[in-house]
């Protein structure tokens, strides 16, 4: 392009101002990205669950339980493909602070439910033969230590004392938006040992043979437990995980909250930037003029400028975001997620080209219309 | 042959009939031209000289289509200027005029070669032949050692002269200079009133001259008086004719 020169021989004028601004740029993607991967940490695998699957808990509240007999029932129902029930153990691991989701699960239907997260063959039979085995995300191995051999006790404060399990299997995803952070053991297990709620599980995941059946099913299973003892509610598992993440707090809304006031503010700073860099060389852009170039051509230099320091900026934010993911999750493990997702780089990147459009927008009109006769007396 | 009284030929490269220029200041109308005709053909050097807020620059201004006139008209090699819009006065400006400034008006942020080189980049002329021209340009206005250094680098007389090259490069119909050397030593004002008047008679190009400094004018062929925006007198005939 024969005018980039213009353009970056403008940006050098006044280094220092560049520097700055396109600084501001690149902390406000920064703050941007950390937040895109905050908000990503929170909402966890909403776009990987689908809608192919529902959760049935109880109606009441997750944390009351549902009966076993129910699984046969919903698995009757047309259009459900598998059923499968997870209760929650809430195991602690050496310490309260070691916090990682643990369920009680169905061996016989959860590799179907969940193909997801991956559990090698040979894992998985020797898990499945082992009634003390459990089944660890990687994640949740690295952060502890954990190796396929170990023996692990881990604290049941719900059913009691601590249990010892053989860690298994370490199944696995690398998918973005993947929860690696799961501890399994086998239902029958729970069962033997725990000393109330017998015959009772957590909730169900059912598969569908249909996404679009969903509303039907949950209908029906909703519908066919309905003034029972143990009412349900059921919902795909994306809506399910989205009020959860939402009782977590409104982190979109906080998001986008500060995003919004660091933008308006970098918009202020760039607007105010722009204008100062056109009033100075009002001169200089009506001698361009005056030699022939048109108003538009003012136009969209002084707006190429403007995005020019909005794109280099935007892009240093956003590549320093990434470059703190790849250092990993600061939790060790506690986030399931630590990553940038390609929309926030895209999302990104548009709106610093927005600010740098709508910073350069005002002054860039002014020096459109600036009258060569009158710039040229002033300079 | 430069004509004041609104008879020269036909083919003059420059026609100017009745021009009338009126400003409004504060309520009131301010006449800075009035009534005024020139003629001038392909090849003159003309110096305009006059107090200050004569009308001078105002006529250059006009000349260079920066600006409208109230009444009259102005023709230049058959195109009547006065009437075409902004974009299409733009674009003929490209074509026609080469502007040489008191303050040379260079981009600081740009070396000589980039700063003689912007008119071109409105062309459609390859990198390679850009950079032959401006080569050449710079080698007449005798800069072709400086072609890399930027404004802040050279001295007045210089940066003048790199006003000169970015003015000629685009090979306009004439050249439009508001005190090329008011801001100049004896020395690089002399250097650049030479190299104007090389323009002229080697390279045959048609010059406007503003010029409050009589030895300025002097090199001129022709030297017209502007007195509260009329031309008054038509005297210091160096060479040609004035009627």
């Amino acid at each position: 392009m024969k005018y980039a020169h213009l353009i970056f021989a403008n940006l050098r004028r006044k280094k220092l101002r560049t520097v700055l601004t396109v600084g501001s740029f690149a902390v406000a993607l920064f703050l941007f990205g950390f937040l895109a991967v905050i908000h990503k940490a929170f909402s966890g695998n909403l776009d990987v669950v689908g809608v192919d699957r529902l959760m049935v808990i109880n109606k009441v509240s997750i944390i009351q339980p549902l009966p076993t007999s129910y699984k046969a029932q919903i698995e009757r129902i047309p259009g459900v493909k598998l059923v499968t029930a997870q209760t929650w153990f809430g195991g602690i691991y050496q310490d309260p602070k070691n916090f990682f989701p643990s369920f009680a699960i169905d061996p016989e239907t959860q590799r179907q439910v969940f193909p997801e997260l991956t559990v090698p063959d040979d894992q998985w039979n020797k898990f499945v033969g082992d009634r003390e085995g459990a089944i660890v995300g990687s994640k949740t191995a690295k952060r502890f230590g954990w190796k396929i051999g170990d023996r692990v006790p881990i604290q049941a404060p719900i059913y009691g004392g601590t249990w010892d399990f053989n860690i298994d299997g370490i199944y696995d995803n690398p998918k973005d938006g993947i929860d690696l952070t799961q501890f399994w053991l086998q239902a029958k297990y729970l069962e033997e040992r725990k000393t109330f709620g017998k015959g009772q599980i957590g909730w169900y995941t059912v598969s569908l043979s249909d996404p679009d059946s969903a509303p039907r099913v949950i209908k029906a299973i909703d519908t066919q437990f309905a003034n029972s003892p143990f009412e349900t509610k059921s919902e795909t598992l994306a809506a399910m995980t989205a009020s959860w993440v939402k009782q977590a707090g409104n982190v979109e809304f906080l998001i986008m909250a500060i995003g919004g006031i660091v933008f308006f503010t970098l918009l202020l700073v760039t607007g105010n930037t722009m204008a100062l860099s056109v009033r100075e060389r009002m001169g200089e852009l009506a001698v361009m003029k005056a030699v022939g170039f048109s108003d538009r051509f003012v136009l969209f230099i002084v707006l190429a400028e403007s995005l020019t320091v909005a794109l280099i900026g935007g892009l240093i934010g956003i590549a320093l975001a990434k470059l703190m993911t790849l250092g990993g999750d600061p939790t060790g493990g506690i986030l399931f997620s630590f990553v940038l997702p390609i929309s926030a780089v895209v999302l990104g990147i548009l709106a610093a080209l927005g600010i740098g459009m709508l910073a350069g927008i005002i002054p860039a009109t002014n020096a459109m219309r600036l009258r060569v006769v009158d710039a040229l007396r002033r300079a | 042959m430069v004509r004041v009284d609104g008879k020269g030929s036909s083919d003059s490269l420059i026609k100017i009939r009745g021009l009338d220029k009126q400003y409004k200041r504060g309520g009131e109308n301010i006449d800075v031209l009035q009534g005024l005709n020139l003629d001038v053909d392909r090849g003159d050097f003309v110096a305009f000289m006059g107090p200050s807020g004569s009308g001078k620059t105002t006529l250059l201004n006009l000349l260079g289509g920066l600006d409208v006139p109230t009444r009259g008209s102005i023709t230049v090699a058959g195109d009547e200027v006065t009437h075409m819009s902004s974009g299409k006065l733009t674009q003929w400006r490209a074509r026609h005029v080469g502007f040489i400034f008191q303050m040379y008006n260079l981009i600081p942020v740009l070396d000589a070669f980039q700063n003689v080189e912007l008119p071109l980049l409105l062309t459609k002329l390859s990198k390679a032949d850009r950079k032959k021209h401006v080569e050449t340009a710079l080698g007449v206005v005798g800069l072709s050692e400086r072609m890399h250094h930027y404004p802040r680098q050279l001295s007045g007389g210089q940066e003048q002269r790199v006003a000169i090259a970015r003015a000629i490069i685009a090979d306009p119909t004439y050249l439009l200079c508001d005190e090329p050397t008011g801001d100049l030593d004896r020395k690089s004002a002399d250097e650049v009133l030479q190299l104007l008047h090389r323009l002229c008679t080697e390279y045959n190009k048609t010059i406007l001259m503003v010029t409050h400094d009589p030895m300025a004018a002097e090199k001129a062929q022709a030297t017209l008086h502007l007195n509260k925006g009329v031309l008054v007198e038509a005297s210091a005939v160096h060479a040609g004719g004035v009627a």
